[in-house]
């Protein structure tokens, strides 16, 4: 087959016709994908409140806008048999190294922290990504601390978390998006 | 040249990272662990030999002038598909790789062989060299992941080989320059040998 001359025509024409084709196969993966994509990130989520919060059968949800201003904070009630057994915070931070850093943090009803989980982050793989429960065990010094007593930021700024080595950024970002988790479940859950 | 050359030409004598030295961007970028370079180097093979195919079998119909753009778009269209599918289909693979997946578009391996192949060689030739290139680059990622993340973290794929504090430079982005640097020379004093 001989190749086609680069005529004005011609260039308009294949330009177009490989524009549509690959549009509407792209469309048509989007549209075979949608769903598996929206379930798994679905999936995702649940699990994270089922690692943040004691067992439940119920969730309700509210959205607290922080008293110092900037985006809402997702607040997940967590109920069995009608009672709270506790509250599953979706929070974020804007003060990570590699930018947003999303966390889902769970209290008991008397604000202590149960546990958390890094929904999304770009930190540096090796330094800050520690963070990740998987990687290493810094998320763990908060389990069972109560943000009234143990205070929410790195040693060096005269609190007590002990930060991830050579990430001190991450560290700080992480504090305050457990803090920022923490004033939006105190404002919500009221006074216990 | 033969099939088997075209395949084998992509893993030493001409590998894509260590000897035409293409591709550096994800190559710097991802390989601070031996898993990530692994990642991208297999989600790159897949695209790699999608574009090699498509382009050798509509390389007649695309006039010279346009052909670059043709060329991207088809990369980018597969480029997305790996990506969406991949985030229904296994959402835990797309976890750790999802960040790079996008990036593959700007990987010059993929453009570089659909210009100097597949746009010159038939079908069957276009995949057996996109499939050579895409396992040196896999390679190549793979052994500089290995070397980062254990001189680096003092592990492999993960797997904690060295006790204690490593060498933390080899996880940032200086690190990723000192070890490519060195392999290259490695590479280099091999294939001169």
């Amino acid at each position: 087959m001989a190749k086609t001359e680069s005529s004005f025509k011609n260039m308009v024409l294949t330009l177009l016709v490989i524009s549509l084709v690959a549009s509407f196969s792209l469309g048509a993966v989007y549209n075979l994908t949608k769903e598996p994509i929206a379930k798994a990130q679905q999936q995702k989520k649940e699990n994270a409140i089922k690692q943040v919060v004691p067992e439940f059968d119920r969730l309700e949800q509210v959205s607290v806008v922080p008293d110092e201003g900037g985006e809402a904070v997702i607040v997940n009630k967590a109920f069995k048999a009608d009672s709270i057994v506790g509250f599953a915070v979706e929070t974020y931070t804007d003060k990570g190294f590699g930018g947003q850093v999303l966390l889902m943090v769970g209290f008991r009803p008397d604000g202590t922290i149960v546990n958390t989980a890094v929904l999304k982050h770009t930190e540096t793989p090796g330094l800050g990504d520690k963070m990740d429960a998987s990687k290493s065990d810094f998320p763990n010094q908060f389990r069972d601390k109560s943000p009234e007593s143990f205070k929410l930021s790195v040693k060096k700024d005269g609190g007590d978390v002990d930060a991830i080595t050579a990430a001190t950024i991450s560290s700080r970002a992480f504090c305050d998006a457990v803090q920022r988790a923490y004033k939006a479940v105190r404002k919500e859950g009221g006074q216990q | 040249m033969n099939q088997m050359q075209n395949f084998t030409k992509g893993l030493l004598a001409s590998n894509p990272t260590l000897v035409l030295l293409l591709g550096m961007c994800p190559t710097l970028g991802v390989t601070t662990s031996a898993i990530n370079g692994m990642g991208m180097g297999l989600a790159t093979t897949f695209v790699l030999v999608a574009s090699n195919v498509v382009i050798a079998l509509i390389k007649n119909l695309i006039p010279d002038k346009v052909r670059i753009p043709s060329f991207i778009v088809v990369i980018a269209s597969f480029v997305t598909i790996v990506d969406l599918v991949m985030a229904g289909f296994a959402p835990a693979l797309h976890a750790q790789l999802g960040l790079f997946i996008p990036l593959i578009v700007v990987n010059c391996i993929v453009l570089g062989r659909a210009e100097a192949f597949a746009s010159k060689n038939g079908v069957l030739s276009s995949l057996i060299d996109g499939l050579g290139m895409g396992i040196g680059f896999t390679l190549a990622l793979m052994v500089l992941g290995s070397i980062r993340e254990l001189l680096g973290s003092g592990a492999v794929f993960g797997i904690k080989l060295i006790a204690g504090d490593a060498i933390l430079v080899f996880v940032l982005a200086p690190g990723a320059f000192i070890a490519l640097g060195y392999l290259i020379a490695l590479v280099n004093k091999i294939r001169k040998a």
